[in-house]
């Protein structure tokens, strides 16, 4: 082997070393990567109930009810398979509405609802102007795609 | 032989200094045409986003500058492992020079990410987002190279070294870019590569086409010019640098 070789096959060997257990330190604390569960998850018991977790989905149309005088909403997550109802109080980032991505952290409770302490509005890949939105929107008057 | 003869020239520093000399003025100068007509497209053409309104616009900022990040390290890499494996020195300055300009278009992604995310999402930074937490890493991947490169007194050791450590973080570029497909994260999925193709407008992707032209011209006179400092601060003890200082009066 010339030394030439020898470097070469050192940094393959280096290389190829840390990505392997790079990937095999992922797949093990894959539920650690995840940054939030579907309901779905939650339902079949992926989700780590026992400690605070964050549950992302799309908020129900027709779902969110605001209580009169305080900052307190009510709104159903859901995945179109399952739904959580949560509640929340606190102030909402402007992207929050029906049939928009959410992200909330917080606990869930015995009776299946959950109680979120932050709401993050999760945007999606598609960008498009307001009249392009619009024609969608009265193609499929549903919302959903 | 001709074939060597033009891998050779290119590891030669005063020809890649004459060749820089010569092709950067038209890099420059064509990245400023571009960066002037992509923010005209940006700004004033394409229409406001109906969800996001004109804030969307911060998109023809920051995806350029985490395109040329990611991009950077890869150049940056590769020619860290080229210096490594064939003792060539020039490659062992293009890495040199290539880290700080990759460093400071991550962060600007990170910057502008982070200026985007507080109206948007109602956070600027989410720590155990995969996407947001390895980007982060890139960053002080750049700066870990730079810190370890400059800790050596003679040059060559820092090189060779710090090569090691460039190659190696070769393992996160996968990982930044897949990990919106791998695991559930706050930021959102490709916009705009796509197996069914891009989920946006084409008058707001045109000007992002422009955009992401711009910032590779620029990464690209940059690198050149960086490269020739480079080069005359490694070769300054040489005949052709002091021939080039003095105007070959010596």
């Amino acid at each position: 082997m010339t030394p030439r070789r020898q470097r070469m096959a050192l940094i393959a060997a280096v290389v190829a070393g840390v990505a392997v257990s790079v990937a095999l330190a992922l797949v093990a604390f894959r539920e650690n990567v995840l940054l939030f569960f579907s309901p779905t998850e939650v339902v079949a018991g992926e989700a780590p109930t026992e400690r605070g977790f964050r549950l992302g989905g799309m908020v129900a149309e027709g779902s969110v009810s605001r209580e009169e005088g305080s900052l307190t909403v009510e709104f159903v997550v859901t995945d179109f398979a399952n739904s959580i109802p949560v509640s929340y109080t606190g102030l909402l980032p402007d992207l929050f509405g029906e049939g928009q991505g959410v992200v909330a952290r917080g606990q869930l409770n015995t009776d299946g609802s959950f109680d979120a302490e932050e709401v993050l509005a999760k945007h999606d890949e598609n960008y498009m102007p307001p009249e392009v939105a619009e024609a969608l929107e009265r193609a499929h008057p549903e919302g959903s795609p | 032989m001709s074939r060597w003869r033009w891998f050779h020239l290119l590891a030669s520093p005063p020809y890649v200094y004459r060749l820089a000399e010569r092709l950067a003025p038209w890099i420059g100068a064509a990245s400023v045409l571009a960066l002037a007509a992509g923010t005209y497209g940006g700004l004033v053409l394409a229409p406001p986003d109906y969800l996001q309104g004109e804030g969307f616009r911060i998109i023809y900022v920051h995806v350029p500058s985490a395109y040329i990040g990611l991009m950077a390290y890869v150049v940056m890499a590769s020619a860290a492992a080229c210096g490594f494996i064939w003792r060539i020195k020039l490659a062992h300055a293009v890495a040199a020079c290539t880290a700080p300009v990759g460093a400071s278009f991550t962060f600007l992604a990170l910057f502008t990410g982070a200026v985007w995310g507080k109206p948007m999402w109602g956070t600027y930074w989410q720590w155990g987002d995969a996407r947001l937490v390895s980007e982060l890493v890139l960053l002080f991947l750049y700066l870990g190279f730079m810190l370890l490169r400059s800790s050596f007194d003679e040059r060559d050791k820092g090189d060779r070294v710090a090569a090691i450590l460039a190659a190696v973080g070769v393992v996160n570029v996968p990982i930044i870019h897949y990990s919106v497909e791998w695991w559930s994260t706050l930021h959102q999925g490709a916009t705009m590569m796509r197996l069914d193709g891009p989920s946006i407008t084409l008058e707001m992707l045109i000007p992002l086409l422009i955009m992401i032209g711009a910032f590779t011209l620029c990464f690209a006179w940059l690198i050149l010019r960086r490269l020739q400092a480079e080069i005359l601060d490694r070769e300054r003890r040489t005949r052709w640098v002091e021939q080039l200082v003095t105007g070959g009066a010596s």
